[in-house]
């Protein structure tokens, strides 16, 4: 079961390449665009039986590695089609 | 007495470390492989810089799976003596041996450079033989040691005397022109509760001999050189294989 782990900077943490990725883009001329977090990506296929059971596991995996709880929080999607 | 320095993929500061331990110092100093399990009854354990696995995912994070780190675990909860130098302090992190987490360099950019640190505190095995304001000149290179942690984290960090380095002028004033990285309240180096580990982002096994351009890191290697020799020269072998005693003076 395809389910898809986004792992991003806590907002209180600074973000020092989302702030250089915002100038670039006012740079650009887009200065509309207010501010830019950057994140991870991560797509996990698993072996499930049911998507509460893929979103189970995939937080697990996220709370023991895919994001560091000190610095980072993370959302999981688990595609249902 | 034994010096270890584990080896991970990708560690580049290990020889530095073997180097200055095995030959500055003429201590017995011995290369551990990470999918070894055994420290081979070392009295000191190096975490080296470089670039374990390369650091994906996160700087430090797959090198807390290697085996070697559980025996590193067992030997800091024994009171055994562990420093990480750059990439071994993020592993100390990682690993949970030490607290907070590695952001970006606020600059963005790789810092490659000597700075100054002052030392805070000298009760712990690494800085022992320092006194509390010696300012040392020692290099850093690194792109992500800019510590970060919890505010409530920071504050527990200051009140147990945890902050053990920090990156200073040359007249050891807290700047923030003279912070490499954006690290939070100057921090370049900090010690467990238990006082044993030790993780700091710049480099004393590169600044050991005048010949580099600096020997201030010397004292790190003399202090916990001296701690350990003061140890087995009181107690039976046995108990110091198996890393205990007091380390605070």
């Amino acid at each position: 079961m395809r389910t898809r782990v986004f792992v991003t900077l806590k907002p209180s943490v600074f973000d020092p390449q989302g702030t250089t990725v915002t100038d670039a883009l006012h740079t650009l001329g887009y200065a509309s665009v207010k501010d830019v977090r950057q994140g991870k990506y991560f797509e996990l296929d698993i072996d499930a039986s049911s998507s509460d059971e893929a979103r189970r596991l995939a937080s697990e995996a996220a709370d023991k590695l895919l994001a560091n709880p000190v610095i980072e929080s993370y959302r999981v999607e688990v595609d249902t089609r | 007495m034994k010096f270890a320095v584990v080896v991970f993929p990708g560690s580049n500061g290990d020889h530095d470390s073997y180097y200055a331990a095995k030959h500055v110092f003429g201590q017995d100093a011995e290369l551990v492989w990470h999918k070894d399990t055994s420290l081979g009854g070392a009295d000191v354990v190096i975490l080296p810089g470089g670039f374990a696995h390369g650091d994906y995912l996160r700087t430090g994070a797959i090198a807390r799976f290697s085996p070697i780190m559980q025996a590193v675990k067992s030997f800091a909860a024994a009171g055994g003596p562990v420093i990480g130098f750059c990439n071994g302090f993020q592993v100390l992190l990682e690993a949970g041996l030490l607290p907070g987490a590695m952001l970006r360099n606020r600059s963005l950019h790789f810092r490659c450079e000597h700075v100054n640190v002052r030392v805070e505190q000298t009760d712990t095995p690494f800085t022992s033989q320092c006194h509390v304001g010696q300012v040392l000149s020692i290099p850093i290179a690194h792109g992500e040691g800019n510590y970060y942690a919890e505010p409530t984290v920071i504050d527990a960090l200051e009140r147990n005397r945890q902050i053990i380095f920090r990156y200073v002028t040359p007249a050891g004033e807290v700047t923030d022109a003279a912070n490499p990285n954006g690290s939070v309240h100057n921090i370049a180096g900090i010690t467990s509760e238990t006082r044993n580990v030790v993780g700091l982002m710049p480099h004393p096994e590169r600044a050991c001999e005048l010949a580099v351009g600096s020997a201030d890191g010397r004292v790190i290697f003399e202090s916990v050189i001296s701690v350990v020799a003061s140890r087995m020269s009181r107690s039976v072998p046995t108990a110091v294989a198996a890393g205990v005693g007091v380390l605070a003076k």
